[in-house]
């Protein structure tokens, strides 16, 4: 690869473009799509957790004044495809888990629709329901782990040299059933205009990517994906929750296929949100570590059980990140899954890394108690020379200089390793580290185009903007790409009407997007050179990248933490997070620094409060709104500090970046699972760390 | 969401009487409970009728202590500056509930009348006997970890929320009310009810009963008083348990307390065992574990699917202790 983008506007901290839009609520989500005589849709959910709808009676809710449509599984219309059964929605009466869409009300106005909703009657053949993650109960093999990764790895004899180790840690750590809960609920305006072949079908969708949005309706429904736009300029937040669409973008294009001409508005609520949207399987995770007195790990292994849906697999990779993180010879990653009556599981910030850096994190600080060794140092000399998994050579690691850089602006040298002996009015004090990682993700498809339009520069892609800042760091790319002023570059985005883009997933956005776009810019200048004439245009993809098959390419950091225990009452507090990342080039400080806040503000709150409550007798998670659910408020989060290196890596693409967005919610959890064990003495396995599980062993 | 009218009589006798007349029709306070029972479900009522305007909205002095329209937000009541120097309980219990927003809708009247956060409670869907009396009650068994540990019953174990409410009960405050029959009172720690075979009502008052005001009396010791909430974040939850406490120190002997719990039964709990142990006894960190052993000696928790609500019994002590700790200033 030739030598990285000269970095003029990447590296500045440009404010948001899209900013002043959103405060002054002049942006326009996709539920207020700016569309004339909308109707309304709101579903109705299964009450039982298995079993079959044996008649649905909607005489009521039709009567009622305002009603349009009350479509059901004997009146909708027959999908084309229904391979993937979270979208065959209205297909069959078959309830595979409690809170499924059994009808939808369409009607004038939301209220109507909703109070419609209430007045349909659903009578069942109820079957009994399953719903609770045993790790002893029956389990299955996957072939293979989100996306594609090998399900099972193994090297060397992990038995053995746990058998012959001078220090062994063997625990069991726990994650909780999680929900995205992004501001914005999931939600769909939905217009068919019943002209030409079959008709053409507009979506204005709250999505992370509307081109592979634009591809699974088309399939669902039949259709052409020329037939099919979907437009979404702004998204209030998605966290992998809107990476792929739900059943209510189905509902909501069905609804509108029923009144043709008329768009249908669909949102969910909060409640609809925790069945029907995705969610992070709780995770069992059991560890083996297996070290000699210096703290030099002979073995590894992670075995994972989690859950999935009957209906639809997805098996979160959380075994994945063991296989990178540490050198050791003898080696061992499993998943086992259990096919649930839940509903389906699916991305969340991080699958795989995020749940998966918990177990192993907390471990290895067992393991430096254990060997009375620091735990900085001991990862330190854990470090591996080349990926243990591939063996192929990193691009850059950055792992040993994260935590030293962190260790050093945290203040960790002065501390003291004894667990449970600070008490500082009336809270029991206690800091803790852990490791974090994620991967280099580059999608195989996107393209760019840019032109030349009164003397500026407009670059179109259908790229997504989360919140991330998408909006603005593209165009930082595109400007020095094309080296002009970051003031004559215009991005348009969140559309397919322009080129194809990747979905905004796996932190892979400006790696995907910014490489097509610095094709583009390429492509521009060689076909037109830098005086170019209005309407000049040229367009660029991103394509493969020959380093991937040999180098290992990852972002890693290093999380710390202060933990705060009432002595009391054993309330948890953390009054400091402080993560290092060394990340790639960071194309803008700001948005920057709040992805990696906000993952690091997510780790806490899978820490301290999150956990879906999964009750089995019903099967459906009942503490389901957010003043059940607790996500950290502000009051949680005190001194919170993002930090990164300066990594120069020339292998991972033109610009040098690393994928951000997900980094920062990996390993949070350990660090403050580890700093709540040193100020109390007590190892908590189990997520969350709440009150009740500090209590007995208080003074 | 069943369509309702929305009416907004002129006085407080009109609406009192379109509530009495209507057994369809409910008040409406600042909205902030009620509105959601409305979306979810929870609530059916035929109509609303509007009392936010019509019971005062200020806070005079009455008999040395204070009277609080039923009108005055949650928000004016904790910034009241005579509340905060007398009564810095009842400002403490405010400012630990809910969030700014919606402190600033919530009324006097309507804040002690918030019902239960139970889950099951909350949603349609599942048996509840406080919703749906015979239908049975799902919390047992289920999801208790904001459950009752003190006077439940077989029929519902749920918790009343309010925080204010401990405090008014600590305080023995008393409720004004205006009912079809007339003006009368009610002390405020008779107000809420144990479940007992009727959960499905929260308190005493009769349909069309109006909170007019609430009286906090002339209570000296009231100055000496905290309010804590223990509770899973840093704020906009619900109380795990809560401790609302006065004393009257005579030196190193307890000359009166005034002691309530939050969070662990269908009312607020006031923990008369707790303050008859206490009274005449010089104060120290064993004679306050053995009020709080002898206020919560019946105390019955519960199993649940996320552990139970066990804890709350010794987490309970732990905060009586440290809270007569911090207001007597004795620590051993
Ligand atoms: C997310 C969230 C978090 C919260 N957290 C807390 C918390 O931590 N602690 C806490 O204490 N509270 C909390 N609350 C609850 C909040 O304090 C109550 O909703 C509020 O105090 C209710 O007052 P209101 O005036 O809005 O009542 P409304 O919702 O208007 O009415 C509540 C009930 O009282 C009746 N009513 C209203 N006024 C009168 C009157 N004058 N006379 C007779 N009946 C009347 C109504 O008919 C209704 O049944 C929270 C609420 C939410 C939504
Ligand atoms: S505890 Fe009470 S409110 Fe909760 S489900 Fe049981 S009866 Fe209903």
């Amino acid at each position: 690869m030739t030598g990285l983008l000269e970095p003029k506007a990447i590296g500045t901290d440009l404010r948001r473009r899209d900013g002043a839009l959103k405060v002054t609520g002049a942006a326009r989500y996709a539920y207020e799509a700016p569309v004339d005589n909308a109707a309304y849709a709101h579903p109705v959910q299964a009450t039982i957790g298995r079993g079959r709808v044996t008649s649905v009676d909607t005489a009521a809710a039709e009567a009622l004044d305002g009603v349009i449509a009350v479509l059901t599984h004997e009146n909708a219309e027959r999908l084309a495809s229904t391979e993937d059964a979270e979208l065959a929605v209205l297909q069959s009466g078959d309830v595979a888990f409690r809170g499924q869409v059994i009808a939808l009300v369409v009607a004038e106005t939301s209220e109507t629709a909703r109070h419609a909703a209430d007045l349909v009657t659903v009578h069942y053949d109820e079957q009994e329901h399953d719903c609770v993650l045993d790790p002893d109960g029956e389990l299955y093999k996957p072939d293979k782990v989100n996306p594609a990764f090998e399900t099972d790895t193994a090297v060397g004899d992990v038995a053995g040299a746990m058998a012959s180790a001078d220090v062994t840690v063997e625990q069991t750590y726990t994650t909780a059933m999680y929900h995205n809960n992004p501001l914005e609920p999931h939600a769909t305006t939905a217009l068919w205009q019943p002209a030409g072949d079959g008709g053409d079908l507009t979506l204005w969708d709250s999505t992370q990517g509307v081109h592979p949005a634009r591809s699974t309706v088309a399939e669902v429904f039949g259709l052409a994906e020329d037939q099919v736009r979907v437009v979404c300029p702004y998204v209030g937040g998605g966290f992998g929750s809107k990476g792929t669409p739900h059943a209510h973008v189905i509902l909501a294009a069905a609804a509108a296929r029923a009144v043709p001409g008329r768009p249908v508005k669909l949102a969910l609520t909060r409640p609809q949100m925790f069945a029907l949207a995705g969610y992070r399987t709780p995770t069992i995770q059991r560890m083996q570590l297996a070290a000699n007195r210096d703290g030099v790990l002979s073995a590894i292994a992670i075995d994972v059980v989690e859950q999935t849906s009957r209906i639809k697999e997805f098996a979160e990779q959380t075994g994945v990140p063991t296989r990178t993180m540490y050198r050791a010879p003898n080696r061992r990653t499993t998943h086992r899954l259990a096919a649930l009556d839940v509903p389906v599981p699916s991305w969340m910030r991080a699958p795989g890394e995020c749940p998966g850096m918990f177990g192993p994190e907390v471990a290895m600080d067992e393991l430096a108690e254990a060997l009375g060794i620091d735990p900085v140092e001991l990862r330190i000399r854990n470090e591996p020379e080349v990926d243990p998994d591939t063996g192929h050579p990193f691009s850059s690691r950055n792992l040993v200089a994260c935590l030293r850089e962190g260790a050093a602006r945290f203040g960790w040298d002065e501390r003291d390793p004894r667990p449970g002996v600070r008490l500082r009015d009336g809270w029991l004090i206690g800091t803790g580290v852990a490791s974090s990682v994620y991967p280099v993700h580059q999608m195989p498809q996107s393209t760019a185009t840019i032109r030349c339009e009164d003397g500026r520069y407009v670059v179109e892609i259908g790229a997504a903007d989360l919140g991330t800042g998408t909006w603005t760091t593209l165009a930082q790319i595109a400007a020095d790409a094309l080296a002009v002023p970051v003031a004559d570059v215009q991005v348009c985005i969140g559309d397919t009407a322009y080129p194809m883009a990747s979905v905004a997933g796996g932190s892979s956005g400006m790696i995907t997007w910014g490489s097509a776009v610095v094709e583009a810019a390429h492509a521009f200048r060689e076909k037109f050179g830098d005086d170019p004439a209005d309407g000049d245009e040229a367009e660029g993809s991103v394509s493969e990248n020959p380093m991937a098959e040999r180098y290992a390419m990852y972002a890693f950091g290093a999380q710390f933490a202060e933990a705060h225990v009432n002595a009391d009452t054993g309330e948890i507090r953390v009054p400091r997070l402080l993560g290092v990342f060394a990340a790639g080039r960071i194309v803008n400080p700001r948005t920057a620094r709040s992805q990696f806040q906000g993952g690091m503000t997510m780790g806490l709150s899978m820490a301290l409060h999150e956990t879906s409550v999964m009750d089995p007798r019903f099967g459906h998670v009942v503490n389901h709104d957010l003043a059940e659910y607790h996500v950290a408020t502000n009051a949680d989060v005190a001194d919170l500090q993002a930090h990164w290196l300066d990594e120069h890596d020339d292998k991972v693409n033109p610009m040098g970046v690393k994928g951000i967005g997900e980094i920062g919610i990996v390993g949070t959890a350990a660090a403050v699972a580890n700093a709540v064990h040193h100020a109390t003495g007590v190892r908590v396995r189990d997520l969350p760390i709440t009150l009740d599980k500090l209590l007995p062993h208080l003074p | 969401m069943k369509p309702f009218a929305y009416q907004a009589p002129t006085t407080a006798s009109d609406a009192v009487r379109q509530v009495a007349d209507d057994p369809d029709a409910v008040f409406l306070g600042g909205g902030t409970n009620l509105v959601d029972h409305l979306k979810l479900g929870v609530a059916r009522p035929g109509a609303l009728v509007d009392v936010t305007s019509l019971t005062s909205a200020e806070i005079t002095e009455r008999d040395g202590g204070l009277l609080i329209g039923a009108g005055v937000r949650n928000s004016d009541l904790a910034a009241d500056p005579r509340v905060r120097e007398r009564y810095p309980l009842v400002a403490q219990a405010l400012l630990s509930g809910a969030s700014g927003q919606l402190r600033n809708m919530a009324t006097t009247g309507g804040n002690p009348l918030q019902r239960t956060r139970c889950v099951y409670f909350q949603d349609v869907t599942t048996p509840c006997n406080k919703r749906e009396p015979g239908s049975g009650c799902s919390a047992i068994g289920g999801y208790t970890r904001y459950h009752a540990i003190l006077g439940a019953s077989e029929h519902c174990v749920a918790t009343h929320p309010s925080d204010l409410a401990v405090a008014l009960t600590a305080l023995d405050a008393t409720v004004h009310l205006l009912g079809p029959d007339g003006e009368r009172t009610v002390a405020f720690g008779q107000l809420h009810r144990l479940p007992g075979d009727r959960p499905d009502k929260d308190t005493v008052l009769d349909h069309g009963d109006l909170i007019t005001a609430i009286g906090l009396p002339d209570l000296p010791m009231a100055r000496r008083s905290t309010y804590r909430k223990v509770r899973d974040r840093a704020s906009y939850a619900f109380a795990l348990v809560s401790v609302a406490a006065a004393v009257d120190l005579d030196g190193d002997a307890i000359r009166d307390t005034r002691i309530a719990f939050g969070g662990v039964a269908h009312k607020p709990w006031c923990a008369t065992r707790a303050e008859d142990a206490l009274r005449g006894q010089t104060a120290g960190v064993d004679a306050f574990r053995a009020a709080a052993e002898a206020e919560l000696a019946d105390a019955a928790p519960l199993e649940g699917i996320d552990g139970g609500n066990a804890f709350k019994i010794p987490l309970l002590t732990r905060t009586l202790v440290a809270v007569l700790r911090e207001l007597t200033g004795v620590n051993r």
